[in-house]
């Protein structure tokens, strides 16, 4: 295993992301420190995975900006992926795609490359699937086969939108021991989750979005009732006669 | 006798030995590509794509009569133009490619129409619609030969992002940022391929020898390596077989290749392990785990 660079500390400064002007993250700033276990909760549309996606690099802010994450190797795991199931690949060849900063566009897959996919299977519970095609699985060894392209990118920041959404529960506390190895390793993990009690049980530290940031911190110190109280008084809908935020009205 | 039908066709005829060169140039080069058109859902935008250069062979052929030089260059410039402009579109409006292409390719298709109504009396246009493949000058053929090099080196050379592209878009913008290279380089491929395929089948078959290959192919294997040798491998076949039936039978050459390709299809279809009939056959033994 090649040795990891140290994880950035990643600061945001009065970030603010959006669609069409209306703000899906609103004001958000914070330090998170290299090493940390981070969750992201929230209600729906609260703009978990838009948070991602902008750390992620794949969206710029609107306002304010992220700072640590430039030209760092970042591994993502979006909620949606654009993976074809239908594709005619093998499970190991699909998953050996998580190598590509090793081999590239044209480098050779050597031994200790397939050794290294197997293994990453293996830590997904995926042991025996290495020949089968993608089509032949179901869903949640699809997602699973995703976490395991993701090991094998064995970056220092890693970003998960619901990485355990339709994973079974052995999995899932396989991972989630991944994620604490990960953390002990050096690395910042930041995962987007809906199961409080997996929050509390694994996760130091939590974000708590509703759009505003409602509450930032250890995990316990988070989530109490008078946070979610706030949180779910999100209105969902942008408001379509909003004015311009910082103009009084 | 066998001999006699297989063989003296080539022997005797110098005109029947070019179009055999041709057309392995053609299979060895249009079967591959198709594969990787029949993996990004892209196999009727072959066939658009093969309209949008006609009318750019149509004007190079009008402006310097049958060139092979013009109507080669004005067909490629006519499908880049077209393939890049979709793709933009495509990449950076909300139109998705498939309607993006369809402008772009009518676009260049009525332009194409309208130049050669107005200009009239091109009978030798038929050529370019329906192929040449009997009278392939060494020119003809040193270009179809090119085109076949440049097409496998540069799959070779894209294969890995050309198949993560179509496998996990997504995933590839992640890790690098060769997807618009795999993307752009891969349409120059197809469009170069068409071009050398109008001057062997004709602009309307030529996506053909592409498409029917791959199509058939995908009921018998399911890798993207044996996809590609089968595909070849049937379009090779075919192709040879065609060129003989149509020099006994004394029938057009293009029509009969295609024909050949759609009968294999069908047959494929129909017969393979993943075909209909076989995997209709479900109800039976069942294995304990």
């Amino acid at each position: 295993m090649p040795a990891i660079p140290p994880a950035p500390a990643i600061t945001l400064h009065d970030l603010t992301l959006g669609y069409e002007r209306h703000p899906a993250v609103h004001h958000l700033s914070l330090r998170i420190e290299p090493g940390s276990l981070v969750a992201v909760v929230g209600p729906n549309g609260a703009g978990k995975s838009t948070l991602i996606k902008a750390l992620a690099g794949a969206m710029a802010p609107v306002s304010g900006r992220i700072e640590g994450l430039q030209g760092q190797h970042i591994a993502w795991l979006p909620q949606h992926s654009e993976l074809d199931p239908g594709f005619p690949i093998d499970v190991r060849g699909m998953v050996a795609m998580g190598l590509w900063r090793q081999v590239g566009a044209l480098g050779r897959f050597t031994a200790a490359h397939w050794r290294r996919c197997d293994a990453a299977l293996q830590s997904v519970g995926l042991s025996g699937f290495e020949r089968r095609g993608l089509d032949t699985l179901s869903g949640g060894q699809l997602q699973r086969a995703r976490f395991a392209r993701l090991i094998l990118q064995d970056a220092p920041v890693l970003l998960l939108d619901e990485p355990f959404a339709a994973v079974d529960q052995r999995t899932t506390a396989d991972l989630l021991a991944l994620l604490h190895g990960w953390q002990q390793q050096g690395r910042t993990v930041i995962a987007v989750l809906h199961d409080i009690a997996q929050v509390r049980a694994h996760f130091p530290l939590t974000l708590l979005l509703a759009r505003e940031p409602v509450a930032w911190g250890p995990t316990a110190e988070v989530l109490t009732e008078a946070h979610w109280a706030r949180a779910q008084s999100l209105r969902e809908p942008f408001d379509e006669q909003a004015g311009i935020c910082g103009v009084p009205a | 006798m066998m001999t006699d039908v297989l063989l003296a066709p080539f022997v005797e005829f110098g005109f029947m030995r070019q179009a055999l060169l041709g057309c392995i140039a053609l299979a060895l080069s249009a079967a591959p590509v198709g594969v990787f058109l029949m993996l990004r859902r892209m196999s009727l935008t072959g066939d658009a794509m093969a309209h949008a250069i006609l009318p750019g062979a149509a004007i190079g052929y009008l402006l310097f009569g049958l060139s092979l030089a013009a109507m080669t260059v004005g067909g490629v410039i006519a499908g880049l133009v077209v393939a890049v402009g979709s793709g933009l579109v495509a990449r950076n409006t909300l139109i998705r490619e498939d309607t993006s292409l369809a402008a772009f390719y009518l676009l260049s298709l009525s332009l194409g129409v309208l130049i050669v109504s107005v200009r009239g009396n091109n009978v030798d246009l038929l050529h370019v619609l329906f192929g040449t493949v009997l009278a392939l000058d060494d020119a003809a053929l040193m270009l179809l030969w090119g085109i076949t090099g440049v097409t496998l080196a540069t799959l070779f050379l894209i294969r890995r992002p050309l198949i993560l592209e179509c496998l996990d878009p997504g995933f590839l913008r992640q890790v690098s940022r060769l997807g618009p290279v795999a993307h752009y380089g891969f349409l120059a491929l197809l469009v170069i391929n068409l071009v050398a395929g109008f001057h062997a089948l004709g602009t309307l078959m030529a996506v053909g020898i592409m498409v029917l290959p791959a199509a058939s192919a995908r009921f018998w294997v399911r890798r993207v390596g044996p996809l590609v040798a089968l595909a070849t491998g049937i379009a090779l076949c075919t192709a040879l077989a065609g060129l003989l039936v149509s020099y006994h039978a004394d029938w057009p050459t293009s029509p009969v290749i295609v024909l050949g390709l759609g009968v294999v299809y069908l047959l494929s279809m129909l017969l393979a392990p993943r075909g209909v009939l076989r995997q209709r056959q479900r109800s039976g033994p069942h294995l304990r785990a």
